[in-house]
């Protein structure tokens, strides 16, 4: 079986982000970037069930411009076999990324799909589902468990209450969460063995998707910030601040 | 227009985050129908016909519509669209789960987890963890939201009088089935809306050492959360988490104890009304956001805490 990991290129997850002079967007010139950390852990997850026997070969997928290219070196690194590079402007929405992947599954036909169950600039939490949607595939969302038997696959998701134990039939894609795994960093032999895994490149045209934004962002701007607030000298005056000045207790 | 808004509930309640969402709806105006899908939910279908500002509420009742799997209901939400202008849900787990497979079978873009309404197609939602706030206007033909249950009052869950209607239940599409659940259950309030929220960090040492929060928390009427770095030590388990990508609070009172106040966390809580840190490292970014700090060793000042409220 053949697994498809599709790897985001974001802000590095340990930059402070800040917002541009014109409010049109954030800034990521001269920004340290890297693949978004819920990705990592899809790869982690697709590399383990290869290593495990489930799995034959691992693909990384990225959507973006040429940078991108770094981010599957980065997954190949990690012990990916191939990478696919579908060249398209910095900010696709999760929808035309969704269809890009549908047309790379038909090519590819992998048994599963592991992808991040969010990417940490956007926070839209879309994309999984959605390529589930348009292949009419079975979906397991927010997935810190699982388990495959034949031709289908018992999940664990992290929800609201608790804990859910899903039995998806394959092909599925599921999106991962944090507890999942943790993911290994790459090695300098693997690094440069990664440089000279096959890498295709191609771009969305080429799948005939129509990457056109529909949704247009007019403004971004920075959070309200918060006032400092005090230091107290102990838990007694704490109490009474919270009881008398903040009265919330 | 009208809206039809995807009820959260677990067919015996309705989730509170239905009612932030059914005020998200009031402020973009029209008719406010509220869908049912479950199983013997005949219960919270009574409780979403009750909620102020809600005109119809439809039910799907089917095994397959039972657990919230979304291969079944969005096709069901899919069928109903035409006749909507807005097809909206809480940006719960269920929600984050369904509402995107909605849109993509209707080829629209979904717009997330919106903190507020500026007009019938324009909404602001955070990004980057909340450190920005982008204005987004969509111009798809139905609109598919989702909405931050902290960011909007909750409506009031009486003096509604909707009528109910069962709808063609949908079927099962036969991709997905539920196995069992692993739920939390306490006593204390919902941790999303609970008026005061008590969470310990990767400072709590020890799982065994939330106790002292839990005591905290029944004197004050708090739900205890915990910090990732809590949660993925294994302290606690993972509904604890309060988060970027776990829940986001914005109680009353927020205390975050032995937490130094990652990036990530922040984002979960920096919308509370009063945040009060403890910390026995003065340095830690939590401070900068907190109302009151108490640079102490934790395992002294939360009993202290605990004894001073009597």
């Amino acid at each position: 079986m053949k697994v498809l990991v599709p790897v985001k290129r974001v802000i590095d997850y340990n930059v402070k982000v800040r917002v541009k002079a014109d409010n049109s967007g954030v800034e990521l010139a001269n920004v340290k970037m890297a693949m978004n950390p819920f990705d990592e852990i899809a790869v982690e997850e697709a590399l383990r069930l290869k290593e495990a026997g489930g799995a034959d070969e691992v693909v990384a997928v990225s959507i973006g411009p040429t940078q991108n290219q770094e981010t599957i070196r980065t997954a190949l690194a990690m012990g990916a076999d191939r990478g696919i590079h579908i060249e398209a402007p910095h900010e696709v929405e999760p929808l035309a990324v969704a269809k890009l992947l549908k047309a790379v599954v038909e090519r590819e036909e992998p048994g599963l799909v592991f992808v991040g169950k969010q990417a940490i600039d956007d926070d839209c939490n879309q994309t999984g589902q959605m390529l589930a949607a348009l292949l009419g595939w079975a979906q397991g969302t927010f997935v810190s468990g699982i388990e495959i038997k034949g031709d289908s696959a018992t999940v664990v998701r992290e929800v609201d209450g608790g804990l859910e134990h899903l039995e998806v039939k394959m092909p599925a894609v599921v999106t991962v969460d944090l507890r999942l795994n943790e993911p290994r960093y790459a090695s300098l032999p693997n690094i440069m063995k990664a440089k000279k895994k096959p890498l295709d490149s191609m771009s969305a045209d080429e799948l005939g998707v129509d990457v056109t934004p529909r949704l247009a962002i007019t403004r971004v701007e920075e959070p309200p910030a918060r006032e400092a607030g005090i230091k107290v000298s102990d838990v007694g005056e704490l109490v009474d601040k919270l009881k008398n000045e903040a009265k919330v207790i | 227009m009208s809206i039809l808004i995807l009820a959260d509930h677990d067919n015996g309640q309705l989730a509170a985050a239905t009612l932030n969402t059914v005020t998200a709806a009031t402020q973009i105006g029209g008719d406010i129908h509220v869908l049912v899908a479950g199983d013997a939910s005949g219960d919270v279908a009574k409780d979403a016909a009750a909620i102020a500002g809600v005109s119809k509420v439809l039910t799907a009742e089917a095994d397959a519509m039972a657990h919230g799997i979304a291969e079944n209901i969005a096709p069901l939400i899919q069928s109903m669209a035409s006749g909507y202008s807005h097809l909206m849900a809480p940006a719960t787990t269920t929600g984050k789960n369904i509402m995107p497979r909605v849109a993509a079978l209707l080829d629209v873009m979904q717009v997330s987890d919106i903190i507020k309404v500026e007009s019938a197609d324009t909404f602001q939602r955070p990004i980057y963890a909340g450190n920005a706030i982008a204005t987004v206007t969509s111009s798809e033909s139905v609109k598919v939201v989702t909405v931050r249950s902290t960011a909007f009052e909750a409506a009031a869950a009486e003096g509604g009088s909707a009528s109910i209607e069962a709808v063609d239940s949908g079927s099962d599409s036969g991709l997905s089935s539920y196995v069992k659940s692993e739920l939390s259950s306490s006593e204390r309030p919902e941790l999303t809306s609970a008026p005061i929220v008590i969470s310990g960090g990767r400072g709590m040492q020890d799982g065994s050492n939330f106790a002292m929060l839990e005591k905290v928390a029944d004197k004050l009427g708090a739900a205890v959360g915990a910090s990732r770095a809590a949660v993925d030590a294994g302290f606690v388990p993972n509904d604890y988490q309060v988060g970027q990508t776990g829940k986001v609070v914005a109680p009353d009172l927020y205390v975050a104890v032995g937490i130094s106040g990652a990036i990530q966390h922040l984002a979960g809580m920096k919308d509370s009304k009063v945040i009060v840190a403890i910390n026995k490292d003065e340095e830690a970014p939590i401070f900068q956001v907190a109302d009151f700090g108490l640079v102490a060793d934790l395992f002294d000042a939360v009993p202290e805490l605990e004894g001073k409220l009597g």
